[in-house]
């Protein structure tokens, strides 16, 4: 039997056979007794806390990843492939080339997501900046709504479906009514979430009435989704009269768009300011509201919020609804404050990477934002990277980022770092309460 | 928790039972629906059987539309008539009902799909492409039973499908040999099945969540691999290499059981092995006792002295390779190199299948062959014309997975330890 | 096999589990392990099996050391054990169960469940088990699957047989027949290790008596113990267990003292097989009374009790709280109504782990003013609340907004029942209020279930503690079955009780009782004799 159990990944785990009045191994009161050890300083303390932290964690599988991104590109460039035929004869010159593809590739990445000070003119220098922020804000939007999600313990895995309905309603309003300025554009975006809301809200329906599976029902709507929006771009109401694409009429940018927040050649719009005060809406939801505790309740233990009175089915229904809103909104992100036009493509891969956000967030409000606000940059990067190497090594980095943040005790392994449970006595003089046995 | 403390439900205990009518106004709205297959008009369908080679030749057949429908709307008037008298007598209903009404729901949609239209329609051809269709999915299922049968939930087949299929290509390129490229298959499904008990057993991160991130992760890795190495060097690398069909001597000369079942590449053989195997070896080996011991009631087997840990990596690596081994389908399979993101979401029906199937490899393999069915009849009609986009079509088979998880399958039971982690 | 246990010491983290203990077990002993709720007998018994290893001292079997890595060690080294909740996989049939581990293989390596069967068959006969090997245990009664869980261990050929609180889920009865199957095992050569918490039963049926406490022996017993000695030895402790419940208060000014207050009516409820398991069940308290459901764990107690909470529906009857019929109404609206409810599973039903002590504490209220007025909620208000209701009920914790899985499981029970006592309630129905939690809280849960008594509510009280149902109730309702065979006054004698909870109608078991004594009768009338409580 292994003498060090590793600790749990995700929450402090709640080993159901503790013995009897033993205080749980993370966060426990010290019992006031003969101590064994140095007293701690606050510095010590401080240092420890930082060491132990999550954000440090969260930093440091962001390295490991980019490094592992660099293998990738460095196996993959065929400088490197050419000077590693001869590695023996001359070592340097593969060494030489693992560097420049590595160098070339994330330097493309840091001057297509946050300066790029090859530019010409101060504007294109700092419009990287606005172009993670641009791809940011679907990302965050998405975010927010599986993180709603995920507290309540439903795996929305459906983004991608969600988004796509949104776009759907939210272009059709769009390009197809006639509305003053102000109105037409707050209408389009609230049919899209409401596009987005029904979609989530069938998974969540038939959970809370059925019991099924929601990852199994938004993943098949997803696939669902996808052929809707390929099949309505073929019909009459969606097409340009006379045109064989498959894309939608023109969103009139004048008065259905999100408005730029800045002069083009800037992306960026008013749809970001929807993502900050989204980010303060659930987070008002989550910590502050009645709903947020039966949310966070109903996801923690379903049994015991049943037993308190909460409704679990009418909380599964609305956090879906809720949270396809949010996917809906971050479809109007694309077509009304992007692309402009509705196309089969219009979720892209945003579905599946707002869970990748959602998971770097913890599901917290603020972290979304954050890991929105990365990830955008590494798409943002990304785009430029093309020219070095093959945008999907984003693909990559993302996916080793959340399996390192998902399993904190491995990143802190590798790099030696201590576990916040190892935790010493606090400070003499600290008050400590009675521990019964 | 209460122990069941009766034995046996008595005879008064049973008459108060709600009476389960879902059965019975599933079928009753089929047979609604099927009645609009009744709009044929004075044609006639002609129904292909026979192929090349067979024992003998079953010539064409070819039915009056009306007639053959209206007997076939009665099969189902009548198998609906059964299921209310077994729900009315709250007894179970059976296989061989559905088995029936399926057969005769889906004859008349053909009938009518093909009445008064000189295209045939090509029966053994439909089963034979739905066997083909199902293999990816077959292997699916069965990884997915072998590793969640264990308590590991294995969200990342569509992973390791893709990962299956890229170096089955890539090895069968280099090697020119189709065979050898299907043998390191199940090398990269267990490399992903590896990191899925790596990150899930060990580190107790919810299974669900590493299975998407992992499909994610093995779509990147993939599609930058195909992006760079692969394009750059496609002829080395990525050329097509196929399996030919083996057909079984005297066996695959049967009509219509011939050609579908014994005309097929040796990666089907082994599917048909591989179900055979995980069926016995579940229920009537130690391995198979073991694992769903550590499934239902990890704790019990661990005081038995069983590693619940081991058991655990064990069957989520010998279930990754499985699904590696039908992801050769995609490519050395059919014929086909590599392309981006080739596995087109068939992992995620292949959970689907499991689940229908609750769980056991008889029940998964038959929910498989009913989807790969499915997208053999979308195949088929999109080439008979049939008038209806195929878009549309394509949603079908994703649809009928939501009714089935909701309304078919409903509140099954899984293992019980199913993404619980075992902590000590 | 002689088995000895020296210097055994075992910490979680800054706990004791288990300090220094020493314990030998001589061949054919029936030895029994006292000691209360966290007193450590577990760990030790998992000490032994193999599950954990200890920090310090070492075991030995017929005077040669022996280290156990795992419980596959321990069964090859002849020891068997029997938890107190069951290792049975609920799906597997009973010869599925005995393969589970020991594994006879037939053709080509395949499991051999003929021989599995064969031996189930063996050892049932030679015992006296009557099980059917290919019975499916999840349909099994509790005594039965008790007795494969025997039969696991015995096919192993244990000689040395931990049985972790045997008694718990037994009647009286049934426990005599354990006795019996104990007394042959011993006679077969068979040590037998028995754990509990109930004095009682100890002197009637161990040899030898180990008592523990706070993770020492404090004491030992045996055959040339005189009783006073034994007795003192077991009330060596500060607290006591049985609670001045005091008279039914008749004389209130309340015009409606005394009256039903709570009345269940022709309760059924069906399980989802369509099985009955509350049938036809009729319960009335009345204001300032408690009343105890006796009886054994799954005779449809947990099944009444969630049906008077709203979490299942019932097929015929009504449950009327002051003349208000509860029936169709929610969760939330009967707990607004005034039912309080303290769940049987704290852990799963009852507190939220991950959950601050400050929001469980309002997680049935967190909707209504002060905590909330509309959808926004107050957090001042619930801190305000938890420092309140920490002080009252004396919770020890590091700070409410603390998780509660930081807490004791007394403590956490403390937090369920003190946030049902923080609002007015009209009934309140509390399912095993005690169960595992220490000695000394539950003497604090005693004290406040009888004071909500004192203030006039009606308390229903589901335990299959007999001694719990002696020290807190005032009238007694016997499930068997799903049925209620009979209310009783709360003196009425133990082995008439017993008799109810095996399904014998009130008269007939007077009748029966009077005749024939059980071992643990026997032990109440010389527990009465000598006043131990």
């Amino acid at each position: 039997m292994s003498d060090e159990t590793p600790r749990p990944a995700t929450e402090p785990g709640d080993p159901a056979d503790r013995p009897e009045g033993a205080t749980a191994r993370t966060g426990g009161t010290p019992a006031a007794g003969p101590q064994d050890g140095p007293i701690e300083t606050r510095t010590r303390e401080l240092l420890r806390e930082v060491l132990s932290g999550s954000w440090l964690v969260s930093l440091l599988a962001i390295v490991l990843a980019l490094l592992a991104g660099a293998v990738l590109i460095a196996v993959a460039d065929s400088d490197v492939q050419e000077a590693a035929g001869y590695f023996f004869a001359r070592p340097a010159d593969t060494l030489e080339a693992v560097w420049n593809a590595v160098y070339a590739a994330y330097e493309a990445l840091f001057r297509g997501a946050v300066y790029d000070f090859r530019a010409d003119s101060p504007t294109r220098a700092i419009r990287p900046v606005t172009e993670t922020l641009t791809f940011a804000t679907p990302l965050i939007l998405a975010g927010l709504g599986l993180a709603v999600a995920f507290r309540a313990g439903l795996l929305n895995i459906g983004g991608q479906g969600q988004i796509i309905l949104g776009a759907v309603f939210g272009a059709f309003i769009g390009f197809s009514a006639d509305l003053p300025v102000v109105l037409h554009v707050t209408l389009a975006a609230l049919g899209a979430a409401l596009g987005g809301a029904i979609w989530a809200g069938i998974a969540g329906v038939l959970k809370a009435k059925t019991g099924a599976n929601e990852v199994i029902v938004t993943i098949m709507l997803n696939n669902i989704g996808l052929y809707l929006v390929a099949y309505l771009l073929t019909t009459q109401a969606f097409r340009v009269p006379g045109s064989p694409n498959p894309i939608s009429p023109q969103i009139p940018t004048e008065t259905a768009a999100y408005p730029l927040l800045l002069e083009a050649p800037f992306r960026l719009h008013a749809g970001f300011l929807l993502a900050i005060l989204a980010t303060g809406a659930v987070w008002w939801l989550l910590d502050r509201s009645t709903t947020g505790f039966e949310i966070r309740a109903a996801g923690a233990n379903p049994h015991a919020a049943r037993t308190a009175g909460i409704s679990v089915d009418r909380v599964v229904i609305l956090t879906m609804v809720v949270s396809g809103a949010l996917c809906g909104l971050a479809g109007s992100a694309q077509v009304l404050g992007t692309e402009h036009v509705l196309t089969g493509g219009v979720a892209a891969s945003y579905g599946f990477d707002a869970i990748t956000v959602a998971l770097l967030g913890r599901s917290k409000p603020v972290g979304t934002f954050l890991a929105g606000v990365l990830f955008g940059a590494l798409r943002a990067g990304g785009v430029l990277m093309q020219s070095e190497t093959s945008i999907d090594i984003i693909l990559v980095v993302q996916s080793i980022i959340v399996l390192l943040i998902a399993a904190p005790p491995l990143v802190r392994s590798v790099f030696r770092l201590p576990s916040p449970d190892a935790r010493p006595r606090r400070r003499a003089g600290a008050a400590t309460t009675e521990v019964t046995a | 928790m209460s122990a069941a403390v009766a034995t046996g439900p008595r005879a008064e205990e049973r008459a108060l039972a709600p009476v389960s009518w879902r059965w019975p106004i599933i079928y009753a709205v089929f047979t609604l629906v099927a009645l609009a297959f009744l709009r044929v008009g004075d044609g006639a369908t002609t129904f292909r059987i026979s192929r090349a080679g067979d024992f003998f030749e079953i010539p064409d057949v070819s039915l009056p539309a009306l007639a053959t429908n209206l007997v076939l709307l009665a099969v189902m008037a009548a198998a609906t008539a059964v299921a209310v008298r077994r729900a009315l007598r709250r007894a179970p209903i059976g296989w061989w009902v559905p088995a029936a009404f399926g057969i005769a729901f889906v004859l008349a949609f053909l009938t009518w799909v093909g009445a008064g239209r000189t295209t045939l329609i090509p029966l053994t051809t439909l089963l034979a492409g739905a066997l083909a269709l199902s293999v990816p999915l077959v292997f699916g299922a069965m990884s997915g039973v072998i590793c969640e049968r264990s308590g590991v939930i294995n969200i990342a087949i569509e992973g390791q499908l893709l990962a299956g299929a890229f170096l089955a290509a890539v090895v069968g390129s280099l090697t020119a040999s189709a065979y050898l490229g299907m043998a390191a298959a199940p090398i990269a499904g267990a490399l992903v099945g590896g990191l899925l008990a790596f990150f899930a057993v060990r580190y107790w991160v919810d299974q669900i969540i590493v299975g998407v991130v992992l499909n994610v992760l093995v779509v990147g890795l993939t599609s930058f691999l195909f992006s760079t190495v692969l394009t750059e060097n496609s002829a080395v690398l990525n050329a097509r290499q196929s399996m030919p069909d083996i057909p079984i001597p005297g066996l695959a000369y049967i009509p219509v059981i011939g050609p579908v079942l014994f005309r097929q590449s040796l990666l089907v053989y082994l599917m048909y092995a591989a179900v055979i195997a995980a069926h016995i070896l579940l229920f009537r080996s130690r391995w198979g006792l073991r694992t769903r011991a550590v499934g239902e009631h990890p704790k019990a087997a661990d005081t038995v002295g069983i590693k619940v840990e081991r058991t655990r990596v064990v069957n989520t690596v010998i279930g990754g390779a499985v699904a590696g081994l039908g992801g050769a389908f995609f490519t050395v399979g059919s014929g086909l190199a590599f392309g981006r993101e080739m596995s087109a979401g068939q992992g995620y029906i292949a959970l689907a299948a499991m689940i229908l199937g609750r769980w056991s490899p008889k029940g998964a393999v038959a929910a498989a062959l009913m989807f790969g069915f499915a997208r053999s009849l979308v195949n088929m009609l999109s080439g008979a014309g049939a008038g209806i986009s195929s878009d549309l079509l394509l949603m079908l088979p994703y649809a009928v997975t939501i009714l089935a998880v909701a309304g078919f399958v409903g509140r099954v039971r899984p293992p019980a330890a199913e993404n619980v982690p075992y902590v000590k | 096999m002689k088995l000895e246990l020296r210097g055994i010491t075992k910490t979680f983290g800054s706990l004791v589990a288990n300090d220094h203990i020493d314990l030998v077990v001589h061949p054919g002993e029936i030895h029994a392990l006292l000691g209360e709720n966290g007193a450590g007998k577990s760990t030790l018994m998992n000490v032994l099996y193999g599950l954990y290893r200890p920090d310090d001292g070492e075991i030995l079997l017929d005077d040669e050391p022996v280290a156990f890595q795992g419980p596959g060690d321990a069964v090859a080294a002849g020891i068997g054990m029997v938890h107190q909740h069951f290792m049975l996989v609920p799906v597997f049939t009973v010869a599925e169960s005995l393969a589970l581990g020991y594994e006879p293989t037939g053709r080509a390596g395949m499991l051999d469940l003929e021989e599995a069967r064969r031996r189930v068959t063996e050892i049932s006969d030679r015992f006296g088990f009557d099980i059917d090997p290919d019975a499916v245990v999840e349909d099994l009664p509790v005594g039965a699957q008790q007795r494969v869980e025997i039969i696991k261990a015995l096919s192993r050929e244990a000689r040395v047989l931990i049985l972790d609180e045997p008694t718990a889920v037994l009647t009286p009865q049934e426990t005599d027949e354990l006795i019996q199957i104990m007394r042959e095992l011993k006679s077969a050569g068979t040590s037998i290790v028995f754990i509990t918490h109930k004095l009682r039963e100890v002197r009637a049926i161990a040899d030898r008596v180990t008592v523990i406490r706070r993770g020492a022996v404090v004491g030992e017993a045996g055959p040339e113990t005189s009783e006073g000695e034994f007795a003192s030895l077991m009330v060596g402790r500060e607290v006591q267990l049985s609670v001045d419940k005091g008279a039914l208060t008749t004389d209130t000014t309340d015009a409606d003292a005394g009256a039903d207050a709570f009345v269940v009516t022709d309760l059924t409820v069906l399980d989802p097989a369509g099985t009955v398991v509350v049938d036809h069940v009729d319960l009335s308290v009345r204001r300032g009374e408690i009343m105890a459901v006796a009886g054994v764990q799954g005779n449809g107690q947990t099944e009444l009790t969630e049906t008077i909470l709203g979490l299942t529906e019932p097929v015929t009857g009504s449950i009327r709280l002051d003349g208000q019929e509860l029936i169709g109404r929610t969760v939330k609206q009967r707990l607004r109504a005034g039912l309080g409810f303290v769940p049987e599973d704290r852990s799963t039903d009852g507190v939220i782990s991950s959950f601050s002590v400050a929001e469980n504490l309002v997680l049935d209220q967190y909707d209504r003013p002060p905590f909330a007025s509309g959808v926004a909620m107050s957090p001042a208000a619930v801190r305000r609340n938890a420092d309140e209701l920490v002080a009252e009920f004396d919770i020890r914790l590091g700070s409410p907004a603390d998780p509660i899985s930081t807490l004791s499981g007394g403590n956490q029970q403390k937090v369920v029942i003190a946030r049902e006592m923080s609002r007015p309630l009209r009934a309140l129905v509390a399912s095993q209020p005690t169960r595992g939690v220490d000695v000394g809280s539950i003497e604090f849960m005693h004290k406040r279930l009888v004071a909500e008594r004192d203030n006039g509510t009606p308390v229903l009280i589901v335990s299959t503690e007999l001694d719990e149902v002696y020290a807190l109730a005032d009238r007694v309702a016997v499930m068997y079955r799903g049925r209620v065979v009979g209310v009783v006054p709360a003196d009425t004698d133990r082995d008439v009780l017993g008799l109810m909870m095996a399904g014998v109608p009130l008269d007939e078991a007077r009748t029966q009782a009077a005749t024939h004594r059980t071992t643990l009768g026997e032990a109440d009338a010389v527990a009465d004799h000598h006043d131990i409580p």
